[in-house]
């Protein structure tokens, strides 16, 4: 008993150690990851800055492009006179993405001709509520949608 | 006596809660309100329909004077019109609503063309030409007592209940004997599409019958008419289908534009099997391997394409619900399935069109956005299993170490 | 560990040698070698102050890191948060971490607060530990009500709402108290900026201060014996050395809790049950309240106590009453030591264990019936 004291000692201290190692190492771990910058950089806003400027949408055949704001779908576009404008582009009737028709003047969804105003409104077909609106802030070329305060 | 009636007439129209003064300064009430019975006389009925809440009297109908107190006396003055026949209903209606000057004071927004049109629909033909007065006239569908504008939820025309009102005769199969039409259009419709989206969804958008066939100018859609009838919500699809060879085609041989492959009041929900070479598909009931359209070809490589799609789309979603069901962060791959979605509806929709390269271009690009949610649900499962394995790691390394600590202690205190 | 390592010599002891030539290390080794633990069947309630330190670790490590990248304000907090837990690695793991670790904390205070209380161990010369733990449970609440904020969700937005709406209820200062807490009339994004400063710097400091003096005192005085000492023989009475037994045995007990808090962290990142923390929805304030406002559940026996007091007791207005009987209630708790005559002569009390066992009788029963009846 008293001859393999040394080693069994020796062999607690190893797994002491070890232990206190690999225990170290699994709270280390996931600190260091967790310090490394994500890809992304830095949490997006509710001011949204969009990855596209005004000529993009301008380039646009239907002059307007898509955008994710938060769990939403966006759509912003330009007017004929020139104004941009965006709104929430999922259909209130149904699920399906609305799209900007230039030549008519209107936002439209071609799953059962729902046609909404440029401001939102729904003006025909079976979409029931307007679109919600998102306030615009265009600076240096660069735009921001936020939703707009009631 | 004229010059009372008007006030009176003046008066209600001014007032607000008109219901109330004109039922108690109306004689007629006083009596008939005595013998009618309280759950279907008119003299209980009217306090729900829309001409006495804007403050109109019987009288106005009617004729006669509310203020005469006789019954004699009312029905031999000299504007007294009484009930009017079923062939009379239609004029005595219109007295008020073809006068576009008298709609004017009273709700300027209303149409006065209602009986211009009912003479062009069937109902109106048969009425005045062929003098049959089982055909519907305006309190057939309005009723008498109770009538309602379309919006308000009792009314027999609002759009949840419009479909039972036609069918209270056109379901009727005795009723309807004398004449050569069906009447299972009603229990057809509850099961189509439309009908569960109307009536079971309760989704107000969805078409009744009036949107296809019209009220007041009531008509079957005529075959060439169809596809403007359904385009006015199908747009796309009716777009596509006039640009389509199976248009000229359709016309030459009388076939019923829409209503050929999707039936008319029984609209099913369409399945992608309805296309393609082969048993299910109904391309297969005009075309031939033969015909030297080469229709049964396209029909095939379209439906492959979209049962490819349909596929890719379906697996997606499964592997993101199981992300989901998981508890990850899945926003983006949920807008990316949508956007899969959405392809799914624009592949389907272009093979109205009949040309297999386009419907195969759009399928493509959902089929590798189906690929890449796919592909990232896996990841996402993936770092589920790895966040358990490496807990189990952690969890193993600290009990090793709890264990070796508690030896040790034991040790140093013996 | 330096202790035992100084007598076998190497780099170690030489460090060690090298700093007791500079601080007189000998002195505070001799001092602590000296110190002993009562060992008897109640000694398992001596941890959990320790768990409620370890805890508190934890909870300064994590907030560290979620500080990184946390950003208060309207537009901002709620989607750092979606970030942290959604874009940066572990991000949900450092976020779980800190939530189950918060409330485990609040349950070990709760429990070493009772253990406390029910051993008497309040009692003379340990009055101001009494009083300093006092304030470290306020300090610890303090925490969680300004912490539940700061993700901006609309469970934060609305149990916010309500919590500062029953300080406003207070007579006299409420409005001004309420005006205060939020930042204005409504919560809104100044409301984040306060409670912001309030969860990682104000409480921060003050709970350093207070808890230093609080484990001061402890290290001064020693644990409390248990009462039915007093009459004991020497002989009698068992005791552990302080170091190094009862040390390695606190640090076995923070692995043990280390474990636990880990396996809870990653199985269930959102909480479980009444415990529960999902992100959801961006707060609304023009959105309607959800069907259920819920305070957190170390809160919820206040919350459902003052719910079910009738609109007025006597003639005062119910909430009022109930917030003064637990501003009495807490007095009379932070003021035990002083109010416990039997107590501070060594016998014990029926009177205030009574009043205990009510107490925590009180605190249970409302808590279920917060659960239950909603």
């Amino acid at each position: 008993m008293s001859e393999n004291k040394p080693s069994r000692r020796g062999f607690l201290n190893i797994i002491l150690g070890g232990g206190a190692l690999a225990t170290l190492g699994s709270i280390l771990y996931p600190v260091v990851r967790y310090i490394v910058p994500p890809a992304a950089g830095e949490a997006r806003l509710s001011q949204l800055k969009l990855p596209f400027a005004r000529p993009d949408i301008e380039a646009d055949p239907k002059k307007a492009k898509y955008f994710k704001y938060g769990r939403e779908l966006g759509i912003i576009f330009l007017t004929e006179n020139g104004e941009l404008k965006a709104l929430t582009a999922t259909c209130t009737h149904l699920d399906c993405t609305v799209q900007h028709r230039p030549d008519l003047g209107i936002i439209w969804c071609s799953c059962h001709n729902g046609r909404y105003g440029l401001d939102g409104q729904n003006i025909s077909g079976p979409p029931p509520k307007p679109l919600t609106v998102f306030a615009i802030n265009e600076v240096d070329g660069t735009i921001f949608v936020s939703r707009e305060e009631a | 006596m004229k010059n009372i009636r008007l006030l009176l007439l003046l008066l209600g129209v001014l007032t607000t809660s008109a219901a109330l003064t004109t039922a108690e300064d109306n004689n007629c009430l006083t009596c008939h309100q005595d013998f009618e019975d309280e759950e279907t006389g008119p003299s209980h009925l009217i306090v729900r329909d829309i001409h006495i809440q804007k403050g109109l009297g019987c009288a106005d109908c009617h004729g006669g004077g509310p203020s005469l107190e006789d019954m004699d006396e009312v029905r031999e003055s000299p504007d007294w019109r009484g009930v009017p026949s079923h062939l009379e209903v239609p004029d005595f209606c219109a007295r008020c609503h073809g006068s576009a000057s008298y709609m004017h004071e009273h709700n300027p927004s209303l149409p006065t063309d209602q009986l211009t049109k009912y003479r062009t629909s069937i109902h109106g033909q048969r009425l005045f030409v062929n003098k049959d007065t089982k055909v519907a006239n305006c309190i057939s569908c309005h009723g008498a007592y109770q009538i309602g504008s379309a919006r308000t939820p009792h009314s027999t025309t609002h759009p949840l209940n419009l479909a039972p009102t036609c069918a209270n005769c056109h379901a009727d199969a005795e009723y309807m004997a004398d004449y050569d039409i069906p009447t299972d259009q009603f229990e057809k419709y509850r099961q189509s599409v439309h009908g569960k989206a109307l009536l079971e969804r309760k989704d107000l958008g969805a078409p009744v019958c009036n949107d296809c066939h019209g009220n007041h100018g009531a008509a079957p859609p005529g075959v060439a008419s169809l596809s403007f009838v359904c385009g006015n919500c199908h747009a796309i699809e009716a777009e596509l289908f006039n640009a389509s060879p199976h248009r000229t085609a359709f016309e030459e041989n009388d076939f019923p534009m829409c209503e050929t492959c999707h039936s008319n009041h029984l609209i099913e929900q369409p399945f992608d099997k309805m296309l393609g070479a082969e048993e299910p598909a109904l391309c297969i009931n005009c075309h031939a391997e033969d015909d030297g359209t080469g229709g049964l070809a396209t029909a095939a490589a379209m439906s492959q394409a979209v049962e490819k799609l349909a596929t890719a789309y379906d697996d997606a979603r499964t592997s993101l619900e199981d992300v989901i069901a998981k508890g990850m962060m899945t926003t983006d791959e949920e807008f990316r399935l949508k956007e899969v979605q959405q392809l799914l509806v624009a592949t389907r929709r272009q093979t109205h069109a009949l040309a297999a390269d386009t419907v195969d271009s759009i399928a493509e690009a959902g089929y590798q956005k189906a690929n890449e949610v796919r592909t990232n649900s896996a990841a996402l499962v993936d770092e589920y299993y790895f966040r358990r394995k490496g807990l189990g790691l952690a969890t193993l390394f600290i009990t090793i170490l709890v264990v070796a600590l508690w030896v040790y202690i034991r040790r140093i205190e013996k | 560990m330096a202790a035992s390592s100084s007598s076998s010599g190497g780099l170690s002891s030489q460090l060690y040698q090298w700093l007791d030539e500079r601080f007189k290390l000998d002195t505070v080794v001799e001092y602590v070698k000296g110190k002993v633990v009562p060992v008897h069947s109640h000694s398992l309630f001596y941890y959990f102050g320790g768990i409620s330190l370890f805890l508190f670790i934890v909870q300064v490590l994590t907030g560290i890191l979620l500080l990184m990248y946390y950003r208060p304000g309207a537009d901002s907090a709620f989607e750092s948060v979606r970030f942290i837990i959604s874009n940066v690695s572990f991000g949900w793991l450092i976020r779980s971490l800190h939530s189950w670790s918060a409330n485990l904390m609040v349950f070990a205070v709760f429990i070493h607060m009772f253990s406390v209380y029910f051993t008497s161990a309040y009692r003379k010369p340990r009055e101001l530990t009494w009083l300093s733990g006092m304030a470290l449970l306020g300090l610890t609440m303090a925490f969680g009500f300004s912490g539940y904020l700061l993700p901006w969700n609309e469970l934060a937005f609305f149990a916010t709402r309500v919590g500062t709406g029953m300080a406003g209820a207070m007579p006299g200062l409420g409005e001004q108290v309420l005006i205060i807490m939020r930042g204005g009339e409504e919560v809104t994004g100044a409301t984040i900026g306060r409670f912001f400063a309030l969860h990682v710097a104000i409480l921060p400091g003050t709970t350093v201060l207070v808890l230093s003096a609080h484990l001061l005192f402890l290290q001064r005085q020693g644990m409390s014996e248990p009462l039915d000492w007093a009459n004991k023989p020497e002989s009698d009475k068992r005791y552990r050395k302080f170091f190094p037994n009862f040390l390695l045995r606190d640090l076995l007990v923070w692995l043990i809790v280390l474990n636990i808090l880990a396996v809870l962290a990653v199985l269930f990142p959102d909480g479980i049950g009444a415990v529960h923390w999902p992100l959801g929805a961006k707060a609304d304030p023009f959105a309607p309240p959800p069907a259920v406002i819920r305070p957190e559940w170390y809160f919820m026996f206040t919350f459902q106590a003052l719910k079910m007091l009738p609109a007025h007791v006597w003639l005062i207005e119910g909430e009022l009453f109930g917030i003064g009987v637990f501003t009495i209630g807490g007095l009379i708790w932070a003021l035990v030591p002083y109010l416990n005559r039997k107590s501070a002569k060594g016998q014990p009390s029926k009177l205030f264990t009574a009043f205990g066992v009510f107490v925590l009788t009180f605190v249970i029963v409302m808590t279920a019936l917060g659960y239950i009846l909603e």
